[in-house]
């Protein structure tokens, strides 16, 4: 088998893809991201075969034939994530209905412990501030970036005068958004 | 004899399935038949490992392909072994399951899911512990996940959604690892069956299998929970149905147990990990133990022992002697049973008290002197109290990291013993906190705080995730969602007011449930096989010196390989003579 750039370029570019979209809040992308990673994963195992002749018995020599196994895995592997996928629309679905948000949600879990050791004298941490608890008006989603009287922060800072921040302004979700 | 019985744990639970499928409206006999299929799977398992035991290893070749091509299905002492006692415990939470069926009746959960779903859990647990080459490992894990993602959504409340995703997204993420590990083997060693890797993978560059064993464990070591791959179970497992959890608390993270011990004893018998393992093993212990002793309730804190007790069997796969193989069997199979027990117990408790949450609860032992003792005996047993399996199995890895000698394995042991004593203060604070303190009384700033933290997280989320009471759910959420509604609308106080005031009668209803069931007899099915569980676990001790000696057997059969690839190929393990393709 002639070696080839188009397979690891291809898989690369659909893993890079895919754990980007896995990163993102939103449930969709997650599920798209998951998407990609499966094909990237599939497409890696086609590539560890040998191309040839269409692997059926008495129409080429068995020398020149396709591995035929890689293709009985991607085959199995592509039913899996195929029902997987489907299942997971499902919940994200059940989320949407239950609670208007199809996003990954806030760990409350570590909201608590969090609260229950309130240390006196430390700055508030940006980071365990959820742009939810800030009113519509007060998010940047939905608005062009940048217009005049757009200045999150500044609202931000109003608010929540001991917060020392300076990324709180990203939109919590497009779910939200909408 | 074994090649007759040897797909039937694999298959009887399937069509099982099946059948309880098609009798989805007949509640009775869907029950029934559950209970005889796992029965007649845990003799047949019974049958195998006696067999496995007196016989040596043997393979089956699934519709009798030529040898290296074929779907293998391996039974060796350990794969026998984990089937008992995975339908040991399959056994038991089905028992538990059924009570509770017959407790509440059918209007309280889709039942008639349940027991099909719990079915095919077991055959892909079956099947991930019989299969003979990675693919096939791959699909039972496949199997046993997609059915555990059914369980855990049971019902689809939004914290068993929000709980659930987690769990999902993190599982998918560690399938795909491992199919493209498998692909990897594949591209470098031409065959993915265990038997012909054991041989092959030898000839290959040292630096090609340490990447090959690397991806293998980030992959199960996900599954199984090892840090700092474990942060998804805490969250996901302790809000599902106190069966479900059960059952993945007690088997799932022991499948990837097994995989870890079976790809590193077989596949990579080399060296070249384990120092990685080693510290690995001891950041497990010590961070799930310190997260536990940090949980208010009683679910979270054992989910967190949960993650900390991995650390010991990863501890004895990566010493990579006898001893320390053995005494990681052993404690495979007595930590199945014990944290399995306990979260029934945990779920009786939620039935007794109205909660998991500790500040909630209070004197338990004068309203349910059994339950008292159902709880202490695993609790205990979980710390390593002697003479119990628990200390049994802790001194035997123990006394391997010593015979191992060096700094490192002296560190795990000391990390060890420190791991077994702040399990004990964990175990000791819920059994001080909710058995003996008198009810209603005031314990001032701690729950005031619990009080307040839950507050916070209630106004970001609705109702309170440690209430799961599961009748009263819905309607809390029905409403709150409809305040999220008026959120969007912009009117964000009227929207606050509404789920604080949601929150508070959802308290009230919690506090209802508590006066209600306290009076209220703990149903004899279910505290019948939280019992059966528990004497399961005691049994564990009394039958201690015969299964250690087998562990040991199994472990010195590991090591050795060959009466494996012997029960793969048949005596004399030759290199097949078909090429690389």
């Amino acid at each position: 088998m002639t070696p080839t750039v188009v397979f690891p370029v291809l898989v690369a570019g659909l893993y890079a893809a895919g754990v980007y979209l896995l990163l993102d809040r939103s449930l969709t992308r997650v599920l798209l991201g998951f998407l990609l990673l499966g094909n990237a994963t599939n497409l890696l195992l086609l590539s560890t075969s040998r191309a040839g002749e269409p692997p059926i018995v008495g129409t080429a020599e068995p020398a020149e034939m396709a591995d035929p196994l890689p293709q009985a895995l991607v085959l199995t592997a592509i039913v899996i994530t195929f029902g997987v996928s489907a299942f997971l629309l499902a919940v994200i679905h059940r989320s949407w209905r239950l609670v208007r948000r199809e996003v990954v949600e806030t760990d409350e879990e570590d909201r608590r412990v969090a609260a229950r050791s309130p240390r006196q004298g430390d700055a508030l941490d940006p980071d365990d501030l959820d742009p939810g608890d800030l009113s519509r008006e007060e998010r940047a989603v939905g608005r062009a970036v940048g217009g005049p009287g757009d200045d999150v922060e500044h609202r931000f800072g109003e608010r929540f005068p001991d917060a020392a921040s300076d990324d709180v302004d990203l939109p919590p979700t497009r779910g939200a958004a909408r | 004899m074994i090649r007759v019985l040897a797909p039937l744990p694999v298959l009887l639970p399937l069509a099982g399935a099946a059948l309880s499928l098609v009798l989805g409206r007949f509640a009775r006999t869907q029950r029934a038949l559950s209970t005889l299929v796992l029965g007649a799977v845990l003799a047949v398992s019974v049958a195998l490992l006696l067999l496995a035991d007196a016989d040596g290893a043997a393979a089956v070749a699934v519709g009798d392909w030529p040898v290296p091509q074929a779907i293998m299905l391996v039974v060796d002492r350990l794969s026998a072994l984990m089937l008992v006692v995975a339908f040991t415990v399959g056994f038991g939470v089905l028992l538990f399951a059924v009570g509770q069926g017959w407790a509440d009746g059918a209007e309280r959960s889709p039942v008639s899911i349940f027991h099909p779903t719990f079915l095919v859990l077991m055959s892909g647990v079956a099947f991930a512990f019989l299969a003979g080459d990675l693919f096939n490992l791959y699909v039972g894990f496949e199997v046993l996940l997609t059915a555990s993602y059914v369980l855990l959504t049971l019902g689809g409340s939004a914290p068993r959604i929000r709980g659930g995703i987690t769990y999902i997204i993190v599982s998918l993420l560690s399938s795909l690892l491992f199919l493209a590990a498998i692909g990897l083997v594949y591209a470098a060693a031409g065959t993915v069956n265990m038997a012909q890797l054991s041989i092959r993978l030898a000839e290959l560059p040292a630096g090609t299998v340490v990447l090959l064993e690397a991806l293998l464990l980030v992959a199960f070591g996900i599954k199984a929970a090892v840090f700092p791959l474990s942060a998804w179970l805490p969250d996901s497992y302790p809000t599902a149905p106190a069966p479900v959890t059960a059952v993945f608390a007690g088997l799932l993270t022991k499948v990837g147990v097994y995989a870890i011990i079976r790809t590193q004893t077989l596949l990579f018998p080399g060296e070249a990990l384990t120092t990685v393992l080693m510290w690995a093993a001891l950041a497990t212990m010590l961070v799930g133990i310190l997260g536990a002793i940090a949980q208010t309730d009683i679910r979270r804190m054992l989910s967190f022992t949960l993650v900390s007790h991995i650390g010991y069997m990863v501890f004895g796969v990566a010493l990579g002697t006898v001893a320390g193989l053995a005494g990681a069997v052993f404690y495979v199979v007595h930590h199945i049973v014990i944290q399995a027990t306990l979260f029934l117990v945990a779920g009786l408790v939620e039935r007794k008290g109205g909660s998991t949450a500790v500040p909630r609860l209070g004197g338990l032992a004068a309203a349910s002197p059994l339950l008292a003792v159902l709880y202490l005996v695993p609790a205990l047993n979980l710390a390593g109290i002697p003479p119990l399996s628990g200390f049994l199995g802790k001194l035997g890895l123990l006394q391997a990291g010593v015979a191992a000698g060096g700094v490192l394995p002296g560190l795990l042991v000391a990390g060890g013993v420190v791991t077994s004593l702040l399990t004990l203060l964990a175990v000791a604070r819920v059994w001080t906190r909710s058995f003996w303190r008198p009810v209603g009384q005031d314990i001032g700033a701690d729950t005031a705080r619990a009080a307040a933290a839950a507050d916070d997280s209630r106004a970001d989320s609705g109702p309170d995730p440690d209430v799961p009471g599961e009748d009263d759910e819905p309607a809390a959420h029905g409403a709150s969602s409809s305040g999220l509604g008026t959120t969007r609308a912009g009117a964000r106080a009227a929207a606050w007011e509404r789920r604080t005031a949601v929150a508070t009668a959802h308290d009230e209803l919690a506090a209802d449930g508590v006066r209600g069931r306290a009076e209220e007899r703990l149903p004899g099915a279910l505290v019948g096989a939280t019992g059966l569980m528990v004497a399961v676990s005691v049994a564990l001790t009394v039958i201690a010196g015969p299964l250690y000696a087998l562990a040991d057997r199994a472990a010195a059969d590991l090591l050795e390989r060959t009466p494996y690839q012997e029960a793969v190929y048949g005596e004399g393990p030759a290199e097949s003579a078909e090429g690389v393709p």
